[in-house]
């Protein structure tokens, strides 16, 4: 059915994963000024794996990579590291910074809806979930909207055929499960998926003359509706270190006495 | 006189605040009246899963009928039986048919969307495994509503508490959606009774949705141990261990010393020292035991994401620095090789 692979990857620009969120005074949120800022890690996978699939030139050719960020003007530097790791164009949806999280997976997916009507994509790579909200739905509720097949939490993607026909090794409870669909597909990366590369300094400067185009959530048709509204975000209990013991009879002792043996 | 005039003002302050009580407490009223709850159940081979376990649990707290759903090859007689019996679900709602059989979301959220809407139902609960994980959102958005995910505790009916950023932050969230749907986190909701109750079984309504993805093969680690997210006593290993020889040789018998599940840190699941489904961490499970025992892990704020709602937190670990330490309550510094044997030894001689 398809001539080519048309992917799009939604990109988020997230704190980075190797530092401790402070929360803020007001406790309605995490500090994110002046805070390092880098990809989701998961969408790393993600665009790694469409760069692959057009380096593997398997049974069908990927015709384009469209990278798709949206967020606050910073969310430009997310995408040019998409397009340095190979993506050919991205689109930078507009959406004012603020402290609640941003879009809610729901506005995301709606979004990604009408930018795949829009864009004629026929496969979707999306991260399994970003590490901030680490929610994990916008993949599956795309591919509800879209009435596309989906797959969650790949570790091995492959085109089978021609014709569109993918089979995906996913992770499940307890180990993994392979299943076949055909495109259009929606598919979620985990970790175990690929090793990303790190972009070249000449891709890096290439990537400065790939097109980024600024969009609205109103081009696509879609208002920043929030249906969950946040209450307080807290500190979590904090342990206390027990301290600790010399030997073996003391690692013992110590735990009859906490009950756990 | 004087007193008679402030009197009726009182009331009449009164008589104006009266009528929004009264609407209020008609509201909430209302509310508990008409809250019904779906919890959908996880099953495979005609057996209830562990994550079945945390919905019903959940939806038991949010007080209101709880209604269970099954569906699968024959599930009416095997695990729609087996939900039936869950202390406080009043109605089994089955759905028998081989399609379901593999849980695949494209013809299971709409089978759920077709039952939820038949049921009227205000909320949706799911444990936050694999099987809820990509079905639930799938239904939330053929529902437009908002999913709030993995949570770990019920403040009422529409207010809901879960971990952000690897758990380093809890957030309490409210939810304005006219149907709530929620996936829950197993170690936070494990009270529910699998005895005493005896809800009867009907039949749900099925759409025929056709399946657009084919199951080809699943390959599941068999194991004789307990099952790691459920399990009361988790012993885990990290980068420290060098060789899956070597994690093997150290893991196994102390796990099976105190009868634990074997865990492991993501170095030592990438290392390739054990199977990916025993990572443990934000992006790998969530565990909270009686005992964590971690061995030769470092303690990254990914790995601590997922085990530290544990009762007592035991480290080993060589580095006397490691972060692991400032989170467990006893903590052991010395060569695992030399130690664990040593500690399994002791325990299975005691």
């Amino acid at each position: 059915m398809a001539s080519g692979l048309r992917i799009l990857v939604p990109v988020k620009r997230v704190i980075d994963y190797a530092i401790k969120p402070r929360i803020n005074k007001a406790q309605t949120g995490v500090e994110t000024a002046g805070v390092k800022h880098s990809l989701n890690p998961f969408d790393e996978l993600s665009v790694e794996e469409a760069v692959r699939l057009r380096e593997r030139k398997g049974p069908l050719k990927v015709d384009n990579i469209l990278a798709l960020s949206a967020g606050g003007p910073k969310c430009a530097d997310t995408l040019r590291t998409a397009m340095a790791m190979g993506a050919d164009r991205a689109f930078h949806i507009d959406v004012p910074d603020s402290n609640d999280g941003g879009l809610e997976p729901l506005t995301v997916a709606k979004t990604l809806r009408a930018v795949v009507e829009k864009e004629n994509i026929n496969l979707v790579l999306l991260g399994k979930q970003a590490i901030d909200g680490d929610q994990g739905q916008t993949g599956q509720m795309l591919a509800g909207l879209l009435g596309w097949p989906q797959a969650t939490q790949a570790s091995k993607v492959d085109v089978k055929d021609d014709q569109g026909t993918v089979e995906i090794t996913h992770e499940v409870d307890g180990g993994v499960e392979t299943l076949k669909a055909k495109l259009p597909l929606v598919i979620t990366t985990d970790l175990r998926l690929n090793e990303p590369r790190y972009a070249s300094l000449p891709n890096i400067m290439k990537a400065k003359k790939k097109p980024l185009e600024k969009k609205t959530l109103a081009d696509f048709g879609v208002e920043d509706k929030k249906r969950l509204k946040t209450l307080k975000v807290t500190e979590p209990p904090t342990r206390q270190g027990g301290g600790k013991v010399e030997d073996v009879d003391g690692l013992i002792g110590k735990l009859k006495e906490l009950g756990a043996l | 006189m004087v007193f008679a005039a402030r009197t009726s003002v009182l009331r009449a302050a009164r008589a104006q605040f009266t009528p929004t009580r009264a609407a209020f407490a008609f509201n909430q009223s209302a509310l508990a009246r008409l809250l019904s709850t779906l919890a959908v159940l996880e099953q495979r081979d005609g057996k209830l899963q562990g994550s079945s376990v945390s919905a019903i649990a959940a939806a038991l707290k949010l007080g209101g009928p709880v209604t269970a759903f099954v569906a699968g090859a024959g599930v009416k007689a095997t695990s729609a039986a087996e939900a039936a019996k869950y202390k406080g679900v009043e109605k089994v709602v089955a759905v028998e048919s081989e399609a379901y059989e593999k849980g695949l979301p494209e013809n299971y959220a709409p089978l759920l969307v077709e039952n939820i809407k038949k049921g009227e139902y205000t909320h949706i609960i799911a444990g936050h495994g694999a099987f809820g994980k990509s079905l639930l959102p799938r239904v939330a958005a053929l529902l437009d509503v908002q999913q709030v995910s993995d949570i770990t505790a019920i403040e009422s009916e529409d207010t809901f508490v879960r971990p952000i950023y690897a758990g380093n932050a809890i957030l309490t969230v409210q939810s304005t959606d006219p149907i709530k749907v929620i996936t829950v986190r197993g170690t936070a909701f494990q009270d529910a009774e699998p005895t005493g109750g005896s809800a009867s079984v009907t039949d749900g309504a099925d759409p025929n949705a056709p399946a657009q993805t084919e199951w080809v093969s699943e390959e599941l680690s068999k194991s004789e141990r307990p099952d790691l997210a459920t399990a009361s006593r988790v012993v885990s290993g990290g980068r420290g261990l060098k060789s899956k020889e070597e994690f093997d040789r150290i893991m196994v018998p102390l796990a099976d010393s105190l009868g634990a599940a074997i865990g492991a840190s993501r170095a030592a699941v990438d290392s390739g020292f054990a199977d990916n489904s025993l990572q443990v961490g934000q992006t790998g499970k969530n565990v909270a035991p009686q005992l964590y025992l971690s061995v030769g892990i470092s303690g990254a704020i990914q790995h601590l994401a997922g085990m530290k709602d544990s009762k007592v937190i035991a480290a080993i670990n060589k580095d006397a620095d490691a972060p692991i330490f400032q989170v467990a309550d006893v903590g052991l510094v010395g060569d695992l090789f030399e130690k664990v044997p040593e500690l399994a030894e002791k325990v299975k001689s005691a």
